[in-house]
């Protein structure tokens, strides 16, 4: 198992987990939503060949009110 | 000022974008959106929740309303250029309300951060839409980067204190050749409508409509304070003036000779 850090909480994923499986995680939903590893933009199409790595710090965020 | 409002390549009937900060229930945020005859609104980027899943997204495709995703809540040019990418990731749209903020407590933008990441998002492609303090030079560094509009506050954010300072927002008007939206400070109609009479290209608000008493009232209101301020712009205000200037005859009064006084 290897320890991120996903949307600012500790969580535990299997070695050579994805970062489509870390959304999946976290979310159902297909549209809306972006992710950042380290603090870098990954598009939607590279989640599923993007290993996650241990101390990850992986971000997923979606539209909410404001403005 | 033509009929419709231009940024970048694409054309908006309403002058008016709303924000959906702070609005009690998406059921309200819809009546007040269809309300206000907004074509674009204002949603922010956070991180995904059980609070925050998704809907805001479905309400504004329902509606046919484009998305303005903003950066709010930034404090560098970096975090801003990094939301600014997840947005049109998220979203597919390269618009962005460019908001750079220098403390949590006046909420005030940091000018300096904000022309770095305008500068920077410009030339990654980003249709940029700046907020700003009413600072004449300022918008102009602005507008010289690559925003494809400059977008100056009234007064902080959510205070709904109007327009502190007309003559800047004049000024800076007069100054700038892209389109300039006030944002931020609206507190009621009339706020709007001065804006426009000042020349502003359009408004942009939000909790003056979703935290009034009846935000579906008021968003009403709003579009209609958006329209009255442009006709009337357009239409040219009379001068002012120190004294009186009679709008009736000034001759053939009766009584005009103290002799012919009529007594009570």
């Amino acid at each position: 198992m290897i320890s991120i850090i996903l949307n600012g909480t500790e969580e535990q994923f299997p070695d050579g987990a994805t970062l489509a499986e870390v959304v999946q995680h976290i979310t159902s939903a297909t549209q809306g939503i972006a992710v950042a590893l380290d603090a870098h933009v990954i598009r939607r199409t590279d989640w599923i060949s993007t290993a996650i790595h241990p101390g990850a710090q992986v971000d997923v965020l979606t539209a909410v009110q404001g403005g | 000022m033509a009929n419709k409002l231009v940024i970048g390549d694409r054309q908006f009937n309403s002058r008016l974008i709303m924000g959906t900060g702070g609005a009690p229930s998406l059921e309200i945020l819809r009546n007040a959106l269809i309300a206000s005859g907004t074509e674009m609104t204002t949603v922010a980027m956070r991180r995904v929740s059980a609070v925050t899943h998704g809907s805001i997204f479905d309400l504004l495709k329902e509606l046919n309303i484009d998305v303005l995703p903003n950066t709010a809540g930034c404090y560098t040019a970096g975090e801003a250029i990094l939301t600014a990418q997840l947005a049109r990731e998220a979203l597919d749209t390269s618009w962005i309300k460019l908001e750079v903020i220098s403390n949590e407590e006046t909420l005030l933008p940091d000018g300096l951060e904000t022309v770095r990441a305008a500068e920077k998002l410009a030339l990654d492609g980003f249709i940029v839409l700046a907020y700003t303090n009413d600072d004449p030079a300022l918008g102009k560094r602005l507008q010289d980067v690559g925003c494809a509009a400059v977008m100056p506050l009234g007064a902080p954010i959510g205070s709904g204190l109007g327009i502190r300072n007309p003559h800047n927002i004049e000024l800076m008007r007069s100054l700038l050749t892209v389109p300039m939206l006030l944002d931020a400070g609206i507190g009621t109609a009339s706020d709007a409508a001065l804006a426009m009479e000042l020349g502003c290209d359009g408004v942009l608000l939000a909790s003056a409509v979703t935290r009034a008493a009846d935000p579906v009232g008021m968003a009403h209101a709003m579009r209609l304070a958006v329209e009255s301020g442009l006709l009337a712009h357009n239409a040219g205000r009379i001068p002012k003036r120190w004294r009186a200037r009679a709008s009736s005859p000034q001759s053939g009064l009766i009584g005009t000779d103290a002799r012919e006084s009529p007594e009570f």
